[in-house]
C-alpha cells in the first residue's frame, strides 16, 4: 500500500489513484468486521492445530472481507451529518434553522410536549427507538407509538413515579413507584408488584440476560429474572443512596454513582462491586457509556466532566468542565449533557475520543431538565424536564441502517411474536456477565497442582528441624552458658521449627474430621417400621 | 449550512403488498449486537442438548429369520435391498424401505458363512458349511416394484461342491471372479465349477476375505492362526503377512484410501493398516469390550461401523482412537455382521437374536426432506457446536452416552487393568538401567511378526 502517486514512473506495479482509496476505504471497514486481531499462531508448538487455525483464522478474514464489501448494497442509508461553511460553527445553529433544511418528516421530530402538572418526566426508548415510555413524577405513564407520534397508552397511577424502562420489547415496561416497582403490558394493566425490590430510585433492564436490575432508597442493588421471576441477586452497595445507575451495553456490568465521588460496578453473581474507582471529589451527579463499552463518561457535582477508558483505568482521558444532570452517549458516539435548561452535545470528530462542542440547545428559562435520551436508530434526542417533555434533531447521531434481526423499527407483531421466542433461547445465564466478556468461550489452562503431598510436607519438616538443629549459639556471660541451658534453648529452636507444620497438619485433621461428622449427621434415621429391611450396620 | 438527518418513510421500509415477503435489512456491524460471543456460546450448548434430545438412532428391526444372522451383503446397484444369511441355511433379501423380506433362497444344508454380490448386482454368490458355494440371480424386477406377496423363492443357477467348508466369500470388483475362504483361499470363476486358483499358504482356516475396492487383484484375508495376509490373485505366493498376538475377525477397506484397512481384531480393538507398511498399525481404534466380529466401510471412507460379541455396535472416525457413536438395545444379542448402507446414511446390524436392525448413521439427523432453512438451521448448529467443543460443558454433553451396565463396568475394568500394567511398566522401567526397557507403542506392540 502506501504508493505515492507521482513517484509512480513505472504504471505497471502502482495502483491509480482512485483505486488506492477504494481499497483502503475497504481496509477500514474490513478492520470493524474483524473483531479485534486474530490469534498469534507462531507461539503453537502443535503444528496440527497451527495448521487448523490459520485455515480458521483465514477464514475470519474472507468472512470480514465479505461483510465489508456487501456493505455497499446491504446498508443502502447513509447516516446524518451537519457540515458548516465559512465562519458558521456548528454550536451556533439553532434548531429553527436545522428545521427549515430537513425534510417535513424528520421536522416533524422537534417538538415540545408541555405538561406542566405532573412533571418532571422521565421517559425510555425501546431498542428499535420505535416506542417511548414516559414517566411523570406525580404518577403520570404513558406509551407512545413515536412513528406516527400516536398515543398508545396514558394513565395516572396516583402515586411517585422515580423511573421507567421498558422490557425486552414494547408490550411490557416497568416503572419505579413510591414504595415498589410495578410491571405494566402495554395496556396499562398492571401485571407485578416487585415487593422484594423495596423503593426503587432506580431501574435498568438487561435485554440479552432478561434482568431487571433496582436499586433502591436504601442503596440495596436487586437483580430480577423477568423470564422466570427468580430473584438471582440482592446486594447491599453499602456507600449509601444513589440515583446514578446505568448498564454497560458491551457486557451487562451494572455502574453505580455515589456520593463520595466514587463509581462501583457490579455483576450479579457476587456480592462485592467488580471495581470501585474514585472519579470525582464530589457526587457524582451522572453516568454514560459509549456503545462500543469502551469508554465511560463521569459528571461530578464539582463541575466536571470525565471521560474514562475502561480497558485503561488508571487516569481519565479527559476532562470537560461544566456541570451534568443527565448524560447519555448516542449510537454514533455523540455525548449529551444536560443541565438546568441547557443542553449540549460533544463529539469527537477527529476519532481519536478527544471531545469537544457540537451543538447546543436551550429550552424555555426555568425549565429544569431530568433526563437526556438519544433515540435508538434515529437522529433524535429526547430531553424530558420538568414541564413535560422535548424532542430536538441531532444530525450524525444515530446509526442508519439497522438490522431486521437485531432491532426493527418497522416490526410487525408476527415478527415481534418470532423475536421474543428467539431471544429467550439466546437468554444469556447471569454468570456471562464480566468485566470482560470476550474470555467467554476460552478454554482455562490446567492448573498445577498446589497442595504439596504429605511425603514432600515431612521432607520440609525434617530439613527445617536439620536446619534449627545447626544453628550454633552464642556465647554467653557466666551463668547463662550452662550445658542444661543451651540444651533447652536448642530444644526449643527445634519445637519452633516444626511448629507451622504440626499445625497444618492439626487444621487440615480437624477439617477431614469435620467433614466426617458432617457426612454421619447427614444420615437420617429410618422410621421403626423400616429399620429392620436396613443393613446391620446402619442399625449400630 | 448543510444538513442531513435520518429519516426513513415507511413506504421503502415496508412490504408493499400484503402478499410479498417482509422486507429484510441487514447491517453486520459488531456494536449493534452486544456480547456476541456469550449469545453463541449458549447457542452452542442448546444445539448440544437438541442433539442429545433427538438422538433416536434405532429405526427398527427386520424380522424373519428363525436362527442367528450370520453374515450379510449390500448390494452395489440398489439401495435399497440387503441380503443376509441365518445359520440355518437360509439366505433373505430384504427391501430397507419396507423392512420387509422380498424374495428366500432355499437350498443351503449348513449354515450360510458368507454372501457377496457381484458388481453389477446381478449375482449373488453365498457359501457354507454343507461345503457348497451356490450362485443365484438376484430377482431385479421385484427391488424396484415391491408387490405384496412375499416370501418369493428363487432357485440357484449354479451349485459347485468342494472338498471342505467354507467360511467367507468375497466378489471381485468389475470382474467375473470371487474368493472363498476355508482351510484354503480359493479363487473362482463364475462360469467354472472348480475353483481357478488355491493359496495354501497358512495352516488354518482363512476365516475373511476381501477384495480392494481399487486394485481389483489385491485380496486379503485373516485367519485363526492370527494372520493377515495380503495376496495378488495373478501371483502364486503372498506379498504381505502381519501375525498378531490375536486373530483378526474380519477387515474391511477404506474405499476412499485404498491402501489402508482395518482389522477387527479379536482383542476388542481395530487395527487401520497400510498395506505398504505392515510392521506398524496407523491406528488403534479402542472402545470395545469384547471381540469385534464385523467391520464395514462408510461409502464415503471417513467412519466406519463395528458390531462386537458384547452386543453393541460402534460407529468410528477413520482416524479416531475411540468411538464417535455406540448403538445398543436391550433386546440385541452378540452383533455377528455389520453393514453401512451405501448413501452412508444408515447402518445394519445382524445379531444373534435372528434380527436385522437398521440405524441411523447420525443419531440425532433429521430424515426426510429438510426445507433449506431447517437444512441452514442444522448447518450453524453443527458450526457452533464445533466450536465451542473444547468447553466443558459442551463437550461433557457432546460426549455423553448411556452404557448398558455390563458394558459401563467392563469397561471400568479394562481400564483398571490398562492402568494397572501402565504403572507397573512404569515402576519396572524407573527401577531399572535407562534405556533397557523400550515402551512399544500399542501401535505395534500387538504385532508379532510382519514381513512383506
Amino acid at each position: 500500500m502506501g504508493v505515492e502517486p507521482e513517484s509512480g514512473t513505472l504504471a505497471t506495479t502502482t495502483m491509480p489513484p482512485v483505486e488506492q482509496e477504494i481499497a483502503d476505504e475497504l481496509d477500514d471497514r474490513v478492520k470493524k468486521y474483524l473483531r479485534g486481531e486474530g490469534a498469534n499462531l507462531k507461539v503453537l508448538q502443535d503444528k496440527k492445530l497451527r495448521g487448523q487455525l490459520a485455515v480458521r483464522e483465514d477464514l475470519y478474514g474472507k468472512s470480514a472481507k465479505a461483510a465489508a464489501k456487501a456493505e455497499k448494497w446491504l446498508m443502502p442509508s447513509e447516516g446524518g451529518y451537519l457540515e458548516t461553511e465559512g465562519i458558521e460553527k456548528t454550536w451556533r445553529i439553532k434548531q429553527e434553522a436545522i428545521a427549515r433544511e430537513v425534510d417535513i418528516l424528520s421536522s416533524r421530530n422537534q417538538y415540545d410536549i408541555v405538561l406542566p402538572d405532573l412533571g418532571p418526566y422521565t421517559m425510555d426508548f425501546t431498542l428499535s427507538g420505535r416506542y417511548m415510555a414516559i414517566g411523570g413524577q406525580k404518577g403520570h405513564l404513558a406509551i407512545v407509538d413515536m412513528k406516527n407520534m400516536n398515543l398508545i397508552k396514558e394513565f395516572q397511577v396516583r402515586e411517585t413515579v422515580r423511573d421507567v424502562v421498558f422490557l425486552h420489547n414494547e408490550l411490557f415496561f416497568a416503572a419505579a413507584q413510591k414504595k415498589y416497582p410495578y410491571i405494566y403490558s402495554r395496556d396499562g394493566t398492571e401485571l407485578h408488584c416487585l415487593k422484594e425490590h423495596g423503593a426503587v430510585v432506580r431501574l435498568q433492564f438487561l435485554k440479552n440476560h432478561f434482568l431487571l436490575a433496582s436499586i433502591n432508597k436504601f442503596g440495596q442493588l436487586h437483580y430480577q429474572d423477568v423470564t422466570m421471576g427468580e430473584m438471582i441477586g440482592n446486594y447491599r452497595t453499602g456507600l449509601g443512596r444513589t440515583d446514578v445507575m446505568q448498564v454497560n451495553p458491551f457486557n451487562g456490568v451494572i455502574a453505580l454513582g455515589h456520593s463520595g465521588g466514587t463509581v462501583s460496578m457490579w455483576k450479579p453473581t457476587s456480592a462485592a462491586p467488580l471495581l470501585k474507582m474514585l472519579c470525582h471529589r464530589g457526587p457524582i451527579s451522572a453516568l454514560a457509556f459509549h456503545p462500543n463499552g469502551h469508554l465511560m463518561a463521569t459528571a461530578g457535582k464539582e463541575k466536571k466532566i470525565k471521560l474514562w477508558d475502561l480497558r485503561k483505568l488508571d487516569s481519565e482521558l479527559q476532562v470537560i468542565h461544566g456541570h451534568a444532570k443527565t448524560l447519555d452517549f448516542s449510537q454514533k458516539g455523540l455525548l449529551a449533557r444536560g443541565t438546568g435548561s441547557f443542553v449540549q452535545i460533544l463529539s469527537d470528530f477527529s476519532g481519536t475520543q478527544n471531545y469537544s462542542r457540537y451543538m447546543g440547545h436551550s429550552i424555555v428559562k426555568g425549565y429544569q431538565i431530568g433526563k437526556v435520551l438519544f433515540r435508538p436508530y434515529e437522529d433524535v434526542l429526547g430531553i424530558g424536564h420538568s414541564m413535560g417533555w422535548s424532542s430536538i434533531l441531532i444530525p450524525g447521531s444515530g446509526e442508519p441502517n439497522f438490522d431486521s434481526w437485531v432491532a426493527n423499527p418497522f416490526e410487525t407483531s408476527k415478527q415481534r411474536r418470532e423475536k421474543e421466542v428467539r431471544s429467550l433461547l439466546d437468554k444469556l445465564p447471569p454468570e456471562t456477565i464480566m468485566l470482560d466478556p470476550t474470555k467467554i468461550g476460552t478454554v482455562k489452562p490446567a492448573r498445577k497442582k498446589e497442595k504439596p503431598s504429605k511425603q514432600e510436607r515431612e521432607t520440609e519438616m525434617e530439613a527445617a528441624v536439620e536446619a534449627a538443629k545447626g544453628i550454633v549459639l552464642k556465647k554467653k556471660t557466666k551463668g547463662r552458658n550452662k550445658p542444661s541451658k543451651k540444651t533447652r534453648k536448642s530444644k526449643e529452636m527445634i519445637a519452633k521449627a516444626k511448629r507451622p507444620f504440626l499445625e497444618q497438619q492439626r487444621l487440615e485433621e480437624e477439617q477431614l474430621a469435620a467433614k466426617k461428622k458432617q457426612r454421619v449427621s447427614e444420615q437420617v434415621p429410618l422410621p421403626k417400621s423400616l429399620q429392620r429391611f436396613a443393613r446391620k450396620e446402619s442399625l449400630t | 449550512m448543510k444538513v442531513k438527518v435520518i429519516s426513513r418513510s415507511t413506504d421503502e421500509f415496508t412490504r408493499e403488498r400484503s402478499q410479498d415477503l417482509q422486507r429484510v435489512f441487514r447491517n453486520f456491524d459488531p456494536n449493534i449486537r452486544t456480547q456476541e460471543k456469550a449469545v453463541e456460546y449458549v447457542r452452542a450448548l442448546n444445539a448440544a442438548k437438541l442433539e442429545k434430545i433427538f438422538a433416536r438412532p434405532f429405526i427398527g428391526a427386520m424380522d424373519g429369520h428363525v436362527d442367528a444372522i450370520s453374515c450379510m451383503a449390500k448390494n452395489p446397484n440398489h439401495l435399497k435391498g440387503i441380503f443376509s444369511g441365518s445359520m440355518d441355511g437360509d439366505i433373505r433379501l430384504w427391501d430397507i424401505a419396507s423392512r420387509k423380506t422380498v424374495c428366500q433362497f432355499p437350498g443351503h444344508q449348513g449354515a450360510v458363512r458368507g454372501l457377496a454380490v457381484s458388481t453389477d448386482g446381478r449375482i449373488l454368490v453365498s457359501c457354507g458349511t454343507d461345503c457348497t458355494v451356490r450362485l443365484w440371480n438376484v430377482p431385479v424386477s421385484s427391488l424396484t416394484e415391491l408387490n405384496d406377496s412375499s416370501d418369493k423363492s428363487a432357485e440357484p443357477i449354479a451349485e459347485y461342491v468342494w472338498k471342505n467348508a467354507f467360511v467367507a466369500v468375497d466378489h471381485q470388483w468389475d470382474d467375473d471372479r470371487f474368493a472363498t475362504g476355508g482351510p484354503g483361499v480359493h479363487i473362482w470363476n463364475l462360469n467354472k465349477s472348480t475353483p481357478e486358483k488355491s493359496f495354501e499358504g497358512g495352516t488354518d482356516t482363512v476365516i475373511s476375505v476381501r477384495f480392494n475396492p481399487a486394485e481389483r487383484n489385491v485380496l486379503a484375508t485373516s485367519a485363526n492362526d492370527r494372520r493377515i495376509t495380503l495376496y495378488d490373485v495373478r501371483m502364486s505366493s503372498k506379498i504381505g503377512t502381519v501375525m498378531m498376538m490375536t486373530k483378526t475377525n474380519s477387515i474391511s477397506w477404506n474405499p476412499m484410501e485404498p491402501f489402508n484397512f482395518t482389522a477387527a481384531n479379536e482383542d476388542c480393538n481395530c487395527y487401520t493398516y497400510d498395506m505398504r507398511k505392515l510392521d506398524e498399525a496407523k491406528c488403534v481404534h479402542k472402545d470395545h469390550v469384547s471381540s469385534v466380529m464385523d467391520i464395514d466401510y462408510s461409502p464415503t471412507g471417513r467412519e466406519f461401523v463395528t458390531g462386537s460379541y458384547d452386543r453393541t455396535v460402534r460407529i468410528f472416525q477413520y482416524n479416531g482412537g475411540h468411538s464417535r457413536e455406540i448403538y445398543h438395545t436391550k433386546r440385541m444379542q452378540r452383533v455377528f455382521c455389520v453393514k453401512f448402507s451405501c448413501d452412508a446414511s444408515y447402518v445394519i446390524s445382524g445379531s444373534d437374536d435372528t434380527n436385522l436392525r437398521l440405524w441411523k448413521a447420525k443419531a440425532s439427523e433429521q430424515l426426510g426432506v429438510l426445507l433449506p432453512r431447517e437444512q441452514m438451521r442444522h448447518n450453524y448448529h453443527e458450526a457452533v457446536k464445533n466450536r465451542y467443543k473444547h468447553l466443558p460443558e459442551v463437550k461433557r454433553i457432546v460426549r455423553h452416552r448411556h452404557l448398558p451396565k455390563p458394558i459401563f463396568k467392563a469397561a471400568a475394568l479394562r481400564r483398571t487393568v490398562y492402568e494397572t500394567q501402565k504403572r507397573k511398566e512404569e515402576r519396572r522401567k524407573a527401577h531399572s538401567a535407562p534405556g533397557s526397557i523400550i515402551t512399544q507403542p500399542l501401535r505395534k506392540r500387538r504385532i508379532l511378526k510382519a514381513d512383506e
